[in-house]
């Protein structure tokens, strides 16, 4: 086990998740509000599209999230799979690119 | 420490991330179905009106409310200093939880 490694991923994941906390008050808040009377893509593409301020909002929810969730399922997979070493760590890496792509993805689809 | 207060917010809140982790996938793919025009949106948006994918929803925003309490719990254990206040804590993010769970069922049903 590398301290510094341990150290630097503790620290990512609490600063990560003090970023999370405010996206996911502001998305619970966005749901509650735009859920009622139902979904239609003209209203989610209506509030998004060209709107660089939500632009800029869930392009840090998903970046933080690429960082969070990866580092989050670290020990889960030690502790409840036994699953330690380098091939965790790399598929972790390969799951944080993963998220960083589809979620870029998601956030440039209702962009433009 | 099983049975501990802390220890049920130590599994809500690592089952919660493991369910989100799972779930995000498919969301960021739905999502970007928007890449393929409005119309392949709105197939996708008529598939959550069924009852059993608006219970799902339900669910899955109670999870994301609960790994978000359970967080913010995490993070005042680890940085402030008022640790007597554990169970507390526990009992706010359970508040916060279900308080998020019902204004999304009351706004889902309307």
């Amino acid at each position: 086990m590398n301290a510094r490694r341990e150290t630097l991923l503790w620290l990512a994941q609490r600063a990560s998740a003090a970023v999370l906390a405010l996206c996911v008050v502001v998305h619970l808040a966005t749901m509650i509000y735009a859920i009622q009377g139902g979904l239609s893509a003209a209203e989610i593409l209506g509030r998004t599209r060209g709107n660089v301020g939500w632009l800029a909002f869930y392009t840090t929810f998903v970046l933080a999230i690429a960082v969070h969730a990866p580092i989050g399922l670290r020990p889960v997979l030690g502790e409840w799979l036994g699953w330690r070493g380098a091939s965790r760590d790399a598929a972790l890496s390969a799951l944080a690119l993963v998220l960083a792509a589809l979620g870029m993805r998601a956030v440039l689809g209702v962009f433009t | 420490m099983r049975g501990h207060t802390g220890y049920w917010a130590f599994i809500v809140h690592r089952v919660s991330g493991v369910l989100l982790v799972l779930f995000l996938p498919g969301h960021f793919i739905a999502l970007g179905s928007a890449l393929e025009g409005a119309a392949e949106f709105d197939a996708f948006l008529e598939w959550t009106r069924m009852p059993a994918v608006k219970f799902a929803e339900w669910g899955i925003v109670v999870l994301l409310a609960a790994h978000l309490a359970g967080g913010l719990r995490v993070l005042a254990l680890e940085f402030l200093p008022w640790r007597d206040w554990q169970k507390t804590l526990a009992a706010l993010a359970a508040a916060v939880s279900l308080a998020v769970g019902l204004a999304f069922a009351l706004a889902l049903v309307r």
